[in-house]
């Protein structure tokens, strides 16, 4: 049983302590806006917050969260209206959609370092993130509106 | 059926029968694969009817409209019922899109065959008339029904916004109002949606109204199938035969069983599924497998060795190939030219590494007969007609409920991964769900490719260097053959995804051949964004660059001579005016392409940089296209973006090798995409010359390789022929 907080609500899943967080928050407590792409941290579609640090969840065991706060997509604001998720629907960011979650938490841990990024900070820090639909161009424009807008 | 649809997961808010109870209002069915006005059904009434509604206007002036096609980013449940609501005049604001069951009566594709699948960019071109129809005889349906109320001729009714307007009387009524006490007739109103609008009339059409699945996209909360849960569900992780078509003869039962929380291996015709309690457990189960498998047809294919044997292939004329399309007689015309060009090409087998790893969720009924399956398709109805196969069923007892796609590209028009779970599903037995959940390693490995091509062409100039007759050969493996020989036999042996985009449609060339020289090597092969163009125009396009050098003329110039229309050659000469074509650059060149797709068409122009270790670096892209009509500007602008970035990846990056038919990558490390570092500064421009709407989907992504390849001779002499063009590659071409 290990214990850590998601979202801000107090969770025990009764887990091997070597599951990848990613499958506990996904087929555990159902979180399913985090998603499996690729299991070896090379695409970051699995990319949450612990501590208000972006993970790649399917790399992190479940025993390192304990105790700590997991902050995934479904939390990133009660309302869906993060500055950043209000940019990616202005820019119509996603098109399949599946990497969306990844990028967007991605993103949010380089605003909540850096409030103005330049361009290449935001290029750099986005690139451990795969969009297969090429939606590239759009995610470093619906940053730079979060920021601008935030 | 009754026992299955007690299983239906909380998560799945889209269930029709639930959405309709209780609701009053008047409710339209039609057939779109059919005839348009087969069938149309009252609400209130209980029946099937009412679950295959097309579009149902509710009393609380809310409209649902239902999206035919599969939604896998490329926009089309926002297009299609924009299309219906234009038409019908519907506010867009209240108007509630549901996708579509699997129904091939109702939802079929008439392009398609009336299959109902989302594949080679023509959901428009396919739906439009029945969606035109549709909307259009909706609007009159109420129109009618509020002429009558009011006691007026239903000619003096017009429409706004969802109301029936009568304008000498000043009165008007709602949609909404009209539904509540509207009869429906028993025969739909003969209407000819060009009378009740036209693009200079649209409101919605043409203006960017939004997707309506972008919000679920950036809060979590767009269902896919990989997020399909059910109560009581195992889950399976599946090992596909290494090579194609291999058996499995053994496999360390034993052993898996011992892991913890595995309940059962599963031994299936073609691979081996490891069925337990958890994600963990499957994958630590998958992960011990040890598996023996039978020989198969492609033990011996080895692409680094077949690709050269390819070559030689295309450049052997005693090999002869099946014609795919052709014009005059192009052999006559070479053999009688004054001189004769060769050109030789190649491209190695590309992987789809869509997002979201094929998945699937199943539950079979306990007596077998019956099933229910959830999942990522972009062919509904062929996932329930395999289903029905492999149960030994009629096609109605299969339910398929389709999920929004992460990524299909063509991957998922096949629909083995259903297969993978209805299978589990029956062989585990006591009408246990299954979630079949393969790894980037497994879905990789059982990758179903672009075919792996070489490409022969040979043109004919006569003695003032003009082109007179043109022959491409394409050599490789048919992906219909693989995916269903019946089908290639059906169709003479031609093989429209390898061979797709090798027509000249647009270029006055008097004589021209395209051929395919079928080889048969056992790759698992599946349409791949763009098909057969992907590589065909990359060998048209560097031909035409290279004669244009023999010509002594600017590329640009050479195509706009050779362009037979007002329309190509525009979009050409706004593609090379938006790269500024005729300034030098420093340390830069461009390079230009043109292709087509059904009716669209499109020009791109690519500024690239080479570094030292044979890097190409594309700094800027620049498209223009011409989809005829562009029903929702801003997608189109995106979908040019992800056709860009997902041609360009495969131009410089992305290659499957075979070994002694295993494949060689595993995952994103050595299978290597375009990442946010790689991408070039990207400028499209819309031009909508008229005509009809045309596909967008994979418009974008021919032009790219051409444009890349031309623009690195351009820079440095280099004759890039072998995709991707890889460092190595480029280093060697530059050597000569």
């Amino acid at each position: 049983m290990v214990a850590f907080t998601v979202n801000g609500k107090a969770q025990n899943v009764g887990a091997d302590g070597d599951t990848p967080l990613l499958c506990a928050l996904r087929e555990h407590l159902k979180l399913t806006g985090t998603k499996f792409g690729c299991g070896a941290g090379l695409c970051g579609a699995c990319t949450v917050h612990v501590d208000g640090k972006a993970v790649f969840s399917c790399q992190t065991a479940l025993s390192a969260v304990e105790g700590k706060a997991v902050t995934t997509i479904e939390g990133l604001s009660p309302t869906g209206e993060h500055p950043l998720q209000k940019a990616w629907v202005a820019e119509q960011v996603p098109q399949c959609g599946y990497c969306q979650s990844g990028q967007i938490m991605r993103a949010a841990e380089l605003l909540s370092e850096k409030k103005n990024p330049s361009r290449d900070e935001i290029v750099t820090h986005m690139n451990r993130n795969i969009c297969r639909c090429g939606t590239y161009p759009r995610i470093v424009r619906a940053i730079q509106r979060a920021a601008k807008e935030a | 059926m009754n026992g299955i649809s007690k299983i239906q997961a909380p998560e799945l808010t889209v269930s029709r029968r639930g959405f309709m109870a209780g609701t009053a209002g008047l409710t339209f069915a039609f057939s779109v694969s059919g005839l348009v006005t087969e069938a149309m059904a009252a609400m209130g009434k209980d029946g099937d009817n009412r679950l295959n509604a097309y579009v149902t206007v509710h009393t609380d002036d809310t409209i649902t409209i239902v999206a035919p096609a599969a939604e896998m980013g490329q926009g089309i449940m926002t297009c299609l019922p924009l299309i219906v609501a234009e038409y019908m005049d519907a506010d867009w604001s209240k108007v509630k899109v549901e996708m579509a069951g699997a129904d091939h009566k109702l939802y079929g594709n008439p392009k398609f065959g009336g299959i109902q699948t989302t594949v080679a960019s023509l959901s428009v071109m396919g739906y439009w008339t029945p969606l035109t129809t549709v909307g259009a005889q909706s609007r009159q349906v109420l129109i009618e029904a509020a002429a009558q109320k009011w006691g007026v001729p239903a000619a003096e009714v017009t429409t706004e916004p969802s109301r029936a307007v009568h304008k000498a009387s000043g009165r008007s009524m709602s949609y909404g109002e009209i539904a509540a006490f509207a009869n429906p007739p028993a025969e739909m109103p003969k209407v000819d949606p060009a009378t009740v609008k036209t693009p200079a009339t649209y409101r919605l059409l043409g203006k960017d109204v939004g997707r309506v699945d972008v919000p679920s996209k950036t809060n979590g909360t767009a269902v896919y199938g990989m997020d399909i849960q059910l109560p009581g569900m195992l889950y399976a992780a599946i090992q596909r035969s290494p090579v194609s078509k291999a058996k499995p003869v053994s496999v360390n039962e034993a052993e898996i069983l011992k892991v913890k929380g595995v309940r059962k291996v599963v031994k299936l015709p073609y691979g081996v599924a490891v069925v337990g309690d958890t994600v963990e457990a499957t994958k630590a189960g998958r992960a011990a497998l040890e598996t023996k498998w039978s020989d198969a047809p492609g033990d011996g294919f080895t692409s680094d060795k077949a690709i050269e044997d390819y070559r030689k292939s295309g450049r052997d004329a005693s090999k002869a190939g099946v014609v795919w399309k052709s014009k005059g007689d192009a052999a006559a015309a070479i053999k009688g030219a004054a001189t004769v060009k060769s050109f030789e090409y190649t491209s190695e087998h590309t992987y789809h590494a869509q997002m979201e790893p094929m998945n699937a969720t199943a539950f079979v009924a306990p007596d077998g007969k019956s099933a229910e399956v959830w999942a990522s398709t972009q062919s509904p109805t062929l996932a329930q007609l395999v289903g029905a196969k492999v149960l030994g069923t009629a096609p109605p007892n299969v339910k398929v409920h389709p999920q929004l796609i992460g990524g299909g590209f063509g991957r998922r028009s096949q629909p083995d991964f259903v297969v993978d779970a209805i299978l589990i599903s029956k062989i585990v037995g006591g009408g246990t769900p299954i979630k079949v959940i393969y790894s980037r390693e497994d879905d990789l490995a059982a990758g179903r490719m672009r075919p792996m091509t070489a490409h022969r062409i040979d043109v004919g100039l006569d003695g003032a260097g003009n082109v007179v007759g043109w022959n491409h050969r394409v050599v490789g493996e048919s992906a219909i053959a693989y995916m269903s020989p019946e089908r290639l036999e059906k169709s003479g042996g031609k093989d429209v995804l390898v061979m797709a985009g090798s027509e000249l449609p647009h270029y006055g060339i008097p004589n021209w051949s395209a051929e395919h020289v079928r080889e048969n090597r056992g790759a698992r092969l599946s349409a791949w964004r763009g098909i057969g163009a992907g590589y065909t125009k990359f060998a048209i396009e560097t031909t035409n660059d290279r004669l244009a050098t023999e010509a002594k003329m600017d590329p640009v110039e050479y195509r706009m001579m050779l362009l037979t229309s007002e329309k190509a050659r525009n979009v050409l000469k706004a593609a090379a005016d938006m790269a500024d074509w005729k300034r030098k650059r420093k340390g830069t060149a461009l390079g230009i392409a043109f292709s087509e797709l059904h009716t669209s068409i499109a020009a791109g122009v690519a500024e690239v940089s080479v570094d030292s270790d044979g890097k190409i670096r594309v700094h800027n892209f620049w498209m223009a296209v011409d989809p005829g009509i562009a029903l929702q500007p801003d997608n189109i602008v995106a979908q040019m973006e992800s056709n860009i970035v997902y041609g360009l990846s495969q131009s410089l990056k992305e290659q499957a090798t075979l070994t002694d038919g295993v494949v060689q990558q595993s995952n994103f490390h050595d299978y290597e995409v375009f990442r946010q570092e790689d991408v070039p500064n990207i400028e499209v421009r819309v031009m909508a010359q008229g005509g009809i709407a045309g596909g967008i989907g994979e418009l974008g992504l021919p032009p790219t390789a051409p444009a890349v390849a031309n623009a690195v001779r351009a820079l440095n002499g280099a004759k890039l022929a072998h995709m991707p063009f890889t460092p190595e590659r480029v280093k060697a071409a530059m050597k000569g």
